[in-house]
C-alpha cells in the first residue's frame, strides 16, 4: 500500500537485539579480562584507565575496576606534571558524572568521587554542592547523593544556615523526605548551640516553635506521611537523659553491695568502671550483674568483706564513683542495722520522662492540643495517637493514665498489625505509672495485678521492693532483670502464661512465690529457683507441670530447700 | 504551480484547525494520500496564534465585509459533468463577530512605530495567492511539497533575534506608518470609554520614570514578534486526550510546554492563589492548619470517590456547591473547591463536580504542581504539529488555497471531487471539512453558539508573587446568577508569548451578549486602564490595561452532522473550537471521525523506530513523494530525540 512504512517484525527486532546484546558482552568480557591481566602485570598506565571507563560506563557497580582506577591515578599523580593532572582529573570528574547518570545509586561512583575530591589540592565545592542539587532534584530521596553532599558541605565549611535553607526548599517542594528533615535535625544543633548548662542539642525555644509549625503544616497536610511524624517526635525529644548513680544499697546480712544505673554499663570494659570507697577509703572488689551474666545492665553489685561490714563503728559509708559518667553516690549503713540504701526520690521527670524533653510544657501542652484537633479530623491516625500518647505521658503520666489507656485501645483496634507492639509499650508505661505511685506513697510494696501487662521493664527501678504482685497478667516471663530484686521477699505471679523463670534466681532473699495458674511445663523450668537461698514456699497450682508423673518427686529432688511445693 | 498538484487523493481536508490536523496526521499515518488544505493564509483557522501585527491584520481581514465579491466562478461551472452537483463552499470565514480593540498604551514621540510596514506586508489581501510572505508566518508557498517545507513551518522560523527585527525596521516608510495610524483608529474605538489618553500630549510621559515598567504603544508594535497571541484561550490538562495523543504519536517531539504555575481563585474582590497540590497546601500561609487538613480529606477522597458512594450518594440530587456545604468546608475552601479546581458553574450536579475534581486532581503532579501544560509560543503550534506529523508521512500542504465546491456524483450520491480556485478538479475518497468553510445554505438549520473572547496586554501579573514567570488560570465566578463564569488565563513572557514586562491575557466565556458585553465587568475588577496621568496618583495595585481586543468567536462543537443540508456521506464536518479549558472534544471528534472513515485502522499509533524501517528498493513505490518520505521520517525521528524528552523528563514527580 502507498506510502506504508515497512517496519521489521517482532521477531526480526528480538534477534536483532539478541545479536546486539551478545556483541556487548563479548566486548565486555575481553575487556574486564585484559584489565585484570594487566592489573597482575602491574601495567597501570592510561590504558587501564581507557578499559576501565568502557566498563564502568557501562557497568558502575563493578567494585574491583573502581579500585583498579584508583591505583592507576595513584601511580599517574607521581609521574604527570600538574597540568597534566588537572586535565586528568577534570576527565575523571565527567566521567564519574556520566556514571552516576547511569546509575545515581551506585555505591562505588559516589565513593570514587569522594576519594578524587578528597586528593585534589583545590577541589571545587561550589560545582560539587551544584551537582548534588541537580541530583536531588532529580530523586530527592536518593540517599548516596545526600551522603555525598555532606561530605561536600563539611569539605567545603558550607555555613549550615545554608545548607538549612537548602533543605527547606526541597522540603517545600515536597515534604515526604526523610533525608532532608533528618538533615535538619543535624544542622539546627549546629545553628544554635546551646549553653553548656542545658541538655545536649536542645533548640531554642523560637527556632523550636518555628520548627513545630513546620512539622505540623506536614501532618496536617498528610497525617500519613511518616517522615513528618519521626521529626516532630525529634524536635519533641532528643536529649539523652544524664549519666547517673540511681541507687546504692548495702546489705549486712548478703554482705552486698548493689548499684543501679541509669543506663546499662559494662562495668569493667574500657571506661566503664566504677570506684568504690569504703569509710573513705578505697575497696576493690569483684563486680558483677543480678544474673550472673556479663553483659551491659543497669544494675551491678559487689562481695564486701565483713571487715567493712562490722558493727564497731557507728556507721559505715559507701562511696561509689562512676568514672565515665562523671556521678557519684554515697549511702550509708549505719550500726544495728540490716540494710542501708541512698536513692534518687524518683520524680516522673527524672525517671521517665527523657522520651520527650521540652522543657517549657507550655510547648507540649499546645502540641498536644494540636494533635487533639487533628485526632478529631483523623480519628483512625495512628501516628497522631501515638503521638498524642506520648505527649499526655511527658506531661503528666498520672493524671492522663486514664485517657492514654483509652487511646491505647483505639490505637490498638486502627494499627492491628503493631499490636503487640503497643501491649509491650502499653505494660512499660503503666509500670512507670505504678512505680511513680509506689514512690510517692514511700512503700516497698508494689501491686501490678490485673493490669494487662505483656512484659515487665524499669526493674532496676525495684531494687528495693519487698513485696511485688504481678497476678493476672498477660506475662509469659519473669525475665532476667527480674535478678535484680535483691531485696524482694514474697513474688506473686499467679494467672499469667508464664512458661520460663529466668529471672527467679539469685534472689537473696525471696521466701515465697506463687506461680498458680501458669504454663509451667517441665520441672526443669524451676531450675533457676534453686539459687534462692531463702525460698519456702512455692505455689505450683494450675500448670501443665503438676500433671505430670512423679512431678513432685522431681521437684523435690530439684528444689531440696523448699519446704513445701503446692502442686 | 498548482498543476503540479496530483489530482487524485484517498483523503482531502480542508482546513487546519486541530481536529482537521489531527484528522491529517492520522490518515497519512496510515497510509492515507492527503491533501490538506486551507484559504488563509497561516495554519489553525480559528486555532491559531499570531504576532502583534498578525493579530492586527488578522482583525482587518475579519471587519472587511463578509461577502467579498467573487471574481469569475464561471470557469469550475464547466468542470462539473452531467451526472452531477455541486456544493459550493463559502469563501469567506464569518465565525468571528464583534471585533472591538482599544488601545490604552501611550504613543513615544521619539519611537517610530517602526514595524508597522510588516503590518502592511502580512498577508492581508487574501486573493494574492502568488505574492510571496515576508513575514514567513505560514508561507508555505502551493508548489512546495510537504516534506521539505515541513521543516519550515512557522513555529521554527520565528525570529528571535532582536537584529532579524531590525533589519525590516530599517525598511520603515513614514507614509505606511501614517497609514497605520490610520487604521488603528478606525479599529480602535472612538473616544467613549477608557481611551481618555488616546490624544494626550506624548511629552508629558517622558518627565516622571515611575517605579513601574512603562510599555508604550510603539514598543508593543516594535516587538510585536515576541507575541503569540491564541485566538481561543486553551491549556492541556495534563492527563488530558491531547497530551496522550501527542506522547503516543509521537507528535509531542515537535512542541515544548511549560507547566501553568497558578491557580488563582477570585473571591470577595481579591486575587489569590489555590492550594491544590501536596505541596501547595503544605506550603500555603493563608490556610489553617484544620483547613489544610479539611481540604486534603476532601481531595483525597474525590481521588477516588466513586470507591466511597456513602459519602455523596444522599446529595445526587443536590449541586454540587451545595454538596459542599455539607463537607465541613470553610467557605474559602468550597470557593476554591467549586470554582478552582473543579472549575464548574455553581448550578453543577454534585456527581459533575465530583468527577471534574477527581478529573482535575488525576492530571495533578504528572509534570507538576498543576495540572496544566502550556505550549511554549501558543496553542497555534498544537494544530501545526500535528500537520507536521501528516507531512512527514507524505501529507501535502496548501494554504491560501481555496475551494470553491465539493462535486457530488448524482447517482451514488458520494462526494467524488473538489474544485479549487486555480479551477484545477481534485478528486478523493473521504473529504473532511471544518464547519465554517460551509456555506450559508449548507448551515441553514444550524444554531451556533457563541464564545466571549478577550485578549489584553497588561503590565503586571494579577497576582504578584517572588517570580514574575507565572502562568496563571483564574475562574471569576459569575456575579448574578444566569450569567457565566470567565475563564482567565495569564501568561508571562517566558511561554514566547509576549514580550518582556508585559503579560498577555485571555479571558473566555460562553457567550450572551457580545464579547466586551460579557467580559468588560470582569476585565474592570481585575485591572485598571493605563493613563499615564493617574499613575503617581493611584495606588498600584491592580495591573494595567495598555490594550485590549474583543471578539466573539463561532462555537460549533455542539452541532450535530444531520442539521447540515445535503452533505453526502463521505464528506465529514470537523467543527471550531469550543469553550471548554481542554482540547478533549477535538480529539475524541477527529478520532471518531477517524474511526467512522477508517474503522480498521489504528489512530495515530506510535512511529516505528528509525532503526526499525526498512529500505527496500526493490520494492516499487507507486510514488516518489512517499520515498522520500519514508527518509525524512528517520531523518526527523533522530533529530527529534532531544525534544522527545520533553513531556517525559518531567514524570518524576
Amino acid at each position: 500500500m502507498h506510502g506504508r512504512l515497512k517496519v521489521k517484525t517482532s521477531e526480526e527486532q528480538a534477534e536483532a537485539k539478541r545479536l546486539e546484546r551478545e556483541q556487548k558482552l563479548k566486548l565486555y568480557q575481553s575487556a574486564t579480562q585484559t584489565v585484570f591481566q594487566k592489573r597482575q602485570a602491574g601495567e597501570l598506565d592510561e590504558s587501564v584507565l581507557e578499559l576501565t571507563s568502557q566498563i564502568l560506563g557501562a557497568n558502575p557497580d563493578f567494585a574491583t575496576l573502581w579500585n583498579c582506577r584508583r591505583e592507576v591515578l595513584q601511580r599517574l599523580e607521581a609521574q604527570k606534571s600538574p597540568e597534566e593532572l588537572a586535565a586528568l582529573v577534570k576527565t575523571e570528574l565527567g566521567f564519574l558524572e556520566s556514571c552516576l547518570r547511569v546509575n545515581p545509586k551506585s555505591y562505588g561512583t559516589w565513593h570514587h568521587r569522594c576519594w578524587l575530591l578528597g586528593r585534589l589540592p583545590e577541589p571545587n565545592w561550589a560545582r560539587e554542592l551544584e551537582l548534588c542539587a541537580r541530583f536531588l532534584e532529580v530523586d530527592e530521596r536518593n540517599f548516596h547523593c545526600w551522603d555525598y553532599r555532606r561530605f561536600v558541605a563539611t569539605q567545603a565549611a558550607v555555613p549550615p544556615a545554608e545548607e538549612l535553607a537548602f533543605t527547606d526548599s526541597l522540603i517545600t517542594r515536597n515534604f515526604s523526605n526523610y533525608s532532608s528533615w533528618h538533615y535538619r535535625s543535624c544542622l539546627l544543633p549546629q545553628l544554635h548551640p546551646q549553653p553548656d548548662t542545658g541538655p545536649q542539642g536542645r533548640l531554642p525555644e523560637d527556632v523550636l516553635l518555628k520548627e513545630l509549625e513546620l512539622v505540623q503544616n506536614a501532618f496536617f497536610t498528610d497525617p500519613n506521611d511518616q517522615s513528618a511524624w519521626f521529626y516532630h517526635r525529634w524536635l519533641l525529644g532528643r536529649a539523652d537523659p544524664q549519666d547517673a548513680l540511681r541507687c546504692l544499697h548495702v546489705s549486712r546480712d548478703e554482705a552486698c553491695l548493689t548499684v543501679s544505673f541509669s543506663r546499662p554499663v559494662l562495668v569493667g570494659s574500657g571506661t566503664e568502671t566504677l570506684l568504690l570507697m569504703v569509710d573513705e577509703s578505697p575497696l576493690a572488689v569483684e563486680w558483677r550483674t543480678p544474673d550472673g551474666r556479663t553483659r551491659p545492665s543497669h544494675v551491678w553489685l559487689c562481695d564486701l568483706p565483713a571487715a567493712s561490714l562490722n558493727d564497731q563503728l557507728p556507721q559505715h559509708t559507701f562511696h561509689v564513683i562512676w568514672t565515665a559518667g562523671e556521678a557519684q553516690k554515697e549511702c550509708v549503713l549505719l550500726k544495728g542495722r540490716q540494710e542501708g540504701w541512698c536513692r534518687d526520690s524518683a520524680t516522673d521527670a527524672q525517671l521517665f520522662r527523657c522520651e520527650l524533653s521540652v522543657e517549657k510544657s507550655t510547648v507540649l501542652q499546645s502540641e498536644l492540643e494540636s494533635c487533639k484537633e487533628l485526632q478529631e479530623l483523623e480519628p483512625e491516625n495512628k501516628w497522631c495517637l501515638l503521638t498524642i500518647i506520648l505527649l499526655m505521658r511527658a506531661l503528666d503520666p498520672l493524671l492522663y493514665e486514664k485517657e492514654t489507656l483509652q487511646y491505647f485501645q483505639t490505637l490498638k483496634a486502627v494499627d492491628p498489625m503493631r499490636a503487640a507492639y503497643l501491649d509491650d509499650l502499653r505494660s512499660k508505661f503503666l509500670l512507670e505509672n505504678s512505680v511513680l505511685k509506689m514512690e510517692y506513697a514511700e512503700v516497698r510494696v508494689l501491686h501490678l495485678g490485673h493490669k494487662d501487662l505483656t512484659v515487665l521493664c524499669h526493674l532496676e527501678q525495684l531494687l528495693l521492693v519487698t513485696h511485688l504482685d504481678l497476678s493476672h497478667n498477660r506475662l509469659r516471663a519473669l525475665p532476667p532483670a527480674l535478678a535484680a530484686l535483691r531485696c524482694l521477699e514474697v513474688l506473686q505471679a499467679n494467672d499469667n502464661a508464664i512458661e520460663s523463670l529466668d529471672g527467679v534466681t539469685s534472689l537473696p532473699r525471696l521466701q515465697e512465690l506463687s506461680l498458680c495458674n501458669n504454663r509451667l511445663r517441665q520441672p526443669a523450668v524451676l531450675q533457676p529457683l534453686a539459687a534462692c537461698p531463702r525460698l519456702v514456699l512455692l505455689h505450683l497450682q494450675g500448670n501443665p507441670l503438676c500433671h505430670a508423673v512423679g512431678a513432685s518427686e522431681h521437684l523435690a529432688e530439684l528444689l531440696p530447700a523448699v519446704n513445701s511445693i503446692l502442686t | 504551480m498548482a498543476d503540479s498538484l496530483p489530482t487524485e487523493f484517498d483523503v482531502v481536508i480542508i482546513g487546519t484547525g486541530l481536529p482537521e490536523s489531527i484528522l491529517a496526521a492520522a490518515c497519512s499515518r496510515s497510509g492515507q494520500r492527503v491533501l490538506h488544505l486551507d484559504s488563509r493564509s497561516y495554519y489553525g483557522g480559528n486555532w491559531a496564534s499570531f504576532s502583534f501585527s498578525g493579530l492586527l491584520s488578522w482583525l482587518k481581514e475579519c471587519q472587511q465585509d463578509s461577502d467579498v465579491v467573487e471574481e469569475s466562478t464561471g470557469s469550475w461551472q464547466d468542470l462539473i459533468h452531467d451526472t452531477e452537483e455541486a456544493i459550493t463552499l463559502r469563501t469567506k470565514d464569518g465565525s468571528i463577530r464583534h471585533t472591538e480593540v482599544f488601545c490604552y498604551a501611550g504613543q513615544d514621540t521619539d519611537d517610530n512605530t517602526e514595524e508597522v510596514d510588516a503590518v502592511q506586508k502580512n498577508p492581508s489581501s487574501v486573493t494574492s495567492s502568488t505574492s510571496t510572505d515576508p513575514l514567513g508566518s505560514a508561507c508555505l508557498s502551493e508548489e512546495t511539497h510537504s516534506s521539505a517545507t515541513s521543516h519550515e513551518m512557522p513555529a521554527k522560523d520565528t525570529p528571535k533575534s532582536d537584529g532579524e527585527v531590525s533589519l525590516e525596521v530599517t525598511d520603515a516608510e513614514d507614509t505606511l506608518a501614517k497609514e497605520k495610524h490610520c487604521g488603528d483608529e478606525t479599529w480602535t474605538h472612538t473616544v467613549s470609554e477608557g481611551v481618555k489618553d488616546e490624544n494626550k500630549p506624548v511629552e508629558e510621559d517622558n518627565t516622571d520614570q515611575p517605579k513601574r515598567n512603562r510599555v508604550t504603544y510603539s514598543q508593543i508594535v516594535k516587538e510585536g514578534r515576541r507575541f503569540n497571541i491564541d485566538l481561543v484561550s486553551k491549556l492541556l490538562y495534563s492527563q488530558g486526550l491531547l497530551i496522550d495523543l501527542l506522547i503516543k504519536s509521537n507528535v509531542s517531539r515537535y512542541a515544548e510546554f511549560k507547566n501553568v504555575t497558578r491557580i488563582l481563585a477570585f473571591r470577595e474582590g481579591k486575587v489569590e492563589q489555590v492550594p491544590c497540590s501536596r505541596a501547595d497546601v503544605f506550603n500555603s500561609k493563608e490556610l489553617t492548619m484544620v483547613e489544610k487538613r479539611i481540604l486534603m480529606k476532601f481531595l483525597t477522597f474525590c481521588l477516588d470517590y466513586e470507591q466511597h458512594p456513602d459519602q455523596y450518594q444522599a446529595f445526587v440530587q443536590c449541586s454540587f456547591s451545595e454538596y459542599l456545604q455539607t463537607k465541613k468546608l470553610t467557605p474559602n475552601l468550597q470557593h476554591f473547591v467549586l470554582h478552582s479546581i473543579a472549575m464548574t458553574e455553581s448550578s453543577c450536579s454534585t456527581i459533575d463536580g465530583l468527577k471534574a475534581t477527581k478529573n482535575f486532581l488525576r492530571c495533578l503532579g504528572r509534570f507538576g504542581n498543576t495540572p496544566f501544560l502550556f505550549p511554549l509560543y501558543g496553542q497555534g503550534e498544537i494544530p501545526q504539529c500535528f500537520c507536521r506529523m501528516c507531512a512527514v508521512f507524505g501529507g501535502i500542504y496548501c494554504l491560501r488555497h481555496k475551494v470553491q465546491c465539493l462535486v457530488v456524483d448524482k447517482e451514488s450520491g458520494r462526494c467524488k471531487a473538489i474544485i479549487d480556485h486555480l479551477g484545477q478538479r481534485i478528486s478523493a475518497k473521504y473529504f473532511i471539512v471544518e464547519d465554517s468553510y460551509l456555506s450559508e445554505e449548507t448551515c441553514s438549520n444550524v444554531q451556533y453558539k457563541q464564545i466571549s473572547r478577550a485578549v489584553l496586554i497588561t503590565d503586571q501579573s494579577i497576582l504578584k508573587a517572588d517570580s514574575d514567570q507565572q502562568i496563571s488560570i483564574l475562574v471569576v465566578p459569575p456575579v448574578e446568577s444566569g450569567t457565566c463564569a470567565v475563564r482567565v488565563t495569564e501568561l508571562c513572557s517566558s511561554t514566547m508569548t509576549c514580550m518582556k514586562d508585559t503579560y498577555l491575557v485571555h479571558l473566555t466565556c460562553s457567550s450572551s451578549k457580545t464579547a466586551r458585553e460579557d467580559l468588560e465587568s470582569v476585565v474592570k475588577k481585575l485591572f485598571t486602564p493605563y493613563t499615564e496621568t493617574e499613575i503617581d496618583k493611584e495606588e498600584l495595585t491592580k495591573p494595567r490595561l495598555l490594550w485590549a481586543l474583543y471578539f466573539n468567536m463561532r462555537d460549533s462543537s455542539e452541532i450535530s452532522r444531520s442539521s447540515y443540508n445535503g452533505l453526502p456521506s463521505n464528506v465529514y464536518v470537523c467543527s471550531g473550537p469550543d469553550c471548554g479549558l481542554g482540547s478533549e472534544h477535538a480529539v475524541k471528534q477527529a478520532e471518531t471521525l477517524f474511526q467512522e472513515i477508517f474503522p480498521n485502522e489504528e489512530f495515530c499509533p506510535p512511529p516505528p523506530n528509525p532503526e526499525d524501517i526498512i529500505f527496500d528498493g526493490d520494492d516499487k513505490q507507486p510514488e516518489a513523494p512517499g520515498t522520500n518520505n519514508i527518509i525524512m521520517a528517520k531523518v526527523d525521528s533522530s533529530e527529534g530525540r532531544r525534544n522527545l524528552e520533553s513531556p517525559g523528563k518531567h514524570l518524576q514527580n
